[in-house]
């Protein structure tokens, strides 16, 4: 596949420097568009990717040819109304979707990085997605909307260019990666480094893929993203296309085999080397330790509207984390709304067809935009 | 109940910092905004209801005032506002000390439930009394911690706290309650609606 052809780049040309001491700059940042600016330039929404996601929010991906992972919530007179808004979204740097990532060429070494790329961090994907902005013309956005990791990148945008948006929505996310988010994040990693394709993250250049091990990082996340109680009624112990166990090791559960599928299913779109970069970013993330322990000095300088928005069956970023965030805002008087969206979806409620999370976000947006 | 927003908006001072603690569906704080140009902030247990005030563009958050309140620094805001809600809690002492820790200024209303009616309903029936203001039975009022207007007074005493004002509402007609005129207003009014201070 020629993934170039339908990927739009900007290449930066203003160094970064990375939170690792790095310095990178003339580096691709691949991002998608929709909907249109207006003249004014006071429609532009950054939506944010979460960890496996990138740049094609909505309509046809291009490069895998399924729907954008958030086209439930972005599209024409969707809750980001494209009629109404200008949608910028990046593909995060260490990404594999055209953006600066590990599988690019380091051009010292004529070699793809692999593991020589350096250790990105959730500042460094939120200060080379600025650029932008820049780049648009635009001086102020109207929102920053991310869930998951995209949210820890939305409070970072906010806290790193406090007058640079009206408003912002984190959606279930945290402030500070746990031990429990690091743990799972670990075990992914684990999992690649220990497929004997890795060939320490240079299996490029042997032609090859850890794929298995990619797979078992998938299929372990995907767990998590969902709800106990959504994996029962969905599963419960529903054989797969047998009418009784095979005492063996094949899929015998519908649960083993929608988990098979959903590996294998990642290993063809998502580099193993992207995702051991991206998990670090976000084992990284801790706005707290970033303000000696105070989350509330982060966005002490920013009169941006937030509205936080968490689920209830969402057990990797409860809605305890997501209250704490409500809580260091509220401790300086910002403007914050939050509510817990009742759901049995899990963590990827908010990707996807959960209407009570829809209405509310379609409802804060527009009313927003009008004051 | 749109003279009881009347009453509460002629208490505040127009460009001031509010927040309404069991914001409900957000109608009084639209009103306030509307009326006295306030910075207003809700907060309110119900989800759907949270949604609503979201969608009428207020800023809200999901939450449990005897929990909650905590969040926010002393003095944080010029007035809060508890409309109908203190019977409800499990602690009212408890949430009237966060009121008056976190606002200057505290705007409390009550059902008044010495109001004549609720008590010939009991003397009449024998029944816990079931009236258009308190309109559920025993067993499923959220009102678990009903009290008169003269309670309020003692109350204040009590857990020590300064009442600024004090107006009673009978069919849409306010006055002031004083301490010669208590017992006849305890006996009268359906609402009770009183500026605290700390």
């Amino acid at each position: 596949m020629n993934i170039k052809k339908n990927i739009k780049t900007l290449i930066i040309k203003k160094p970064l420097k990375l939170d690792c001491g790095q310095i990178i700059n003339d580096y691709p940042l691949a991002y998608e568009t929709y909907g249109s600016l207006n003249e004014n330039k006071d429609n532009a929404i950054l939506v944010f990717h979460a960890l496996t996601g990138d740049q094609f929010v909505t309509g046809l991906n291009p490069i895998t040819k399924k729907d954008g992972w958030w086209s439930y919530a972005v599209g024409q007179n969707k809750s980001i109304d494209t009629n109404k808004y200008f949608v910028i979204c990046a593909n995060v740097i260490g990404g594999c979707m055209g953006s600066f990532g590990p599988s690019h060429i380091n051009q010292k070494t004529g070699q793809i990085y692999g593991t020589d790329f350096p250790v990105i961090t959730i500042n460094d994907i939120v200060n080379a997605q600025v650029n932008l902005l820049d780049h648009f013309g635009i001086k102020k956005l109207f929102s920053v909307i991310g869930g998951s990791m995209g949210g820890m990148q939305v409070l970072q945008f906010v806290s790193n260019f406090p007058d640079k948006t009206k408003t912002a929505v984190p959606i279930a996310c945290t402030s500070s990666h746990s031990a429990q988010n690091i743990a799972f994040n670990e075990l992914g990693r684990q999992a690649i480094t220990a497929d004997h394709n890795w060939i320490e993250g240079k299996y490029s250049s042997k032609n090859t893929v850890p794929d298995k091990g990619l797979a078992v990082a998938r299929m372990a996340a995907h767990i998590t993203y969902l709800s106990k109680k959504g994996l029962q009624e969905k599963f419960g112990r529903k054989l797969q296309e047998r009418d009784d166990l095979k005492f063996g090791f094949d899929a015998d559960f519908q649960i083993e085999s929608y988990l098979r599928y959903q590996g294998s299913m990642f290993v063809d779109r998502f580099d193993a080397n992207s995702y051991l970069y991206i998990t670090r970013a976000m084992d990284y993330f801790d706005l707290v330790k970033q303000f000696d322990g105070n989350l509330s000095n982060a966005f002490k300088n920013t009169k941006a509207k937030f509205f936080i928005i968490s689920f209830t069956s969402d057990w990797l970023y409860p809605t305890q984390e997501n209250k704490d965030i409500v809580i260091a805002l509220n401790a300086i008087g910002a403007n914050v709304g939050f509510v817990e969206i009742e759901s049995d979806k899990g963590h990827d409620s908010f990707l996807l067809d959960v209407p009570d999370f829809l209405k509310t976000l379609k409802n804060f947006l527009d009313r927003s935009y009008i004051e | 109940m749109k003279s009881e927003y009347k009453i509460i908006a002629n208490i505040i001072t127009e460009n001031t910092r509010v927040l309404d603690v069991g914001c409900d569906d957000g109608s009084l704080m639209e009103f306030l905004k509307k009326e006295k140009k306030v910075d207003i902030r809700g907060i309110e247990i119900s989800k759907e209801k949270v949604q609503t005030c979201i969608s009428k563009g207020l800023t809200v958050i999901e939450g449990d005032a005897e929990f909650d309140l905590k969040q926010f620094p002393d003095k944080s805001f010029d007035y809060v506002v508890l409309g109908q809600t203190l019977q409800a809690f499990i602690n009212p002492e408890l949430v009237i000390k966060e009121l008056l820790r976190v606002g200057n200024k505290a705007i409390v209303t009550i059902p008044n439930f010495g109001h004549w009616k609720v008590r010939l309903n009991l003397l009449v029936q024998g029944t816990m009394p079931v009236t258009q203001t308190l309109p559920n039975k025993w067993y499923n009022t959220p009102n678990i911690h009903m009290c008169t207007i003269k309670d309020f007074f003692k109350f204040s005493k009590t857990i020590n706290f300064k009442i600024f004002k004090s107006l009673a509402l009978t069919n849409k007609n306010v006055s002031t309650i004083n301490s010669s005129n208590l017992i006849f207003k305890n006996l009268f009014s359906e609402l009770g609606i009183f500026l605290i201070e700390k």
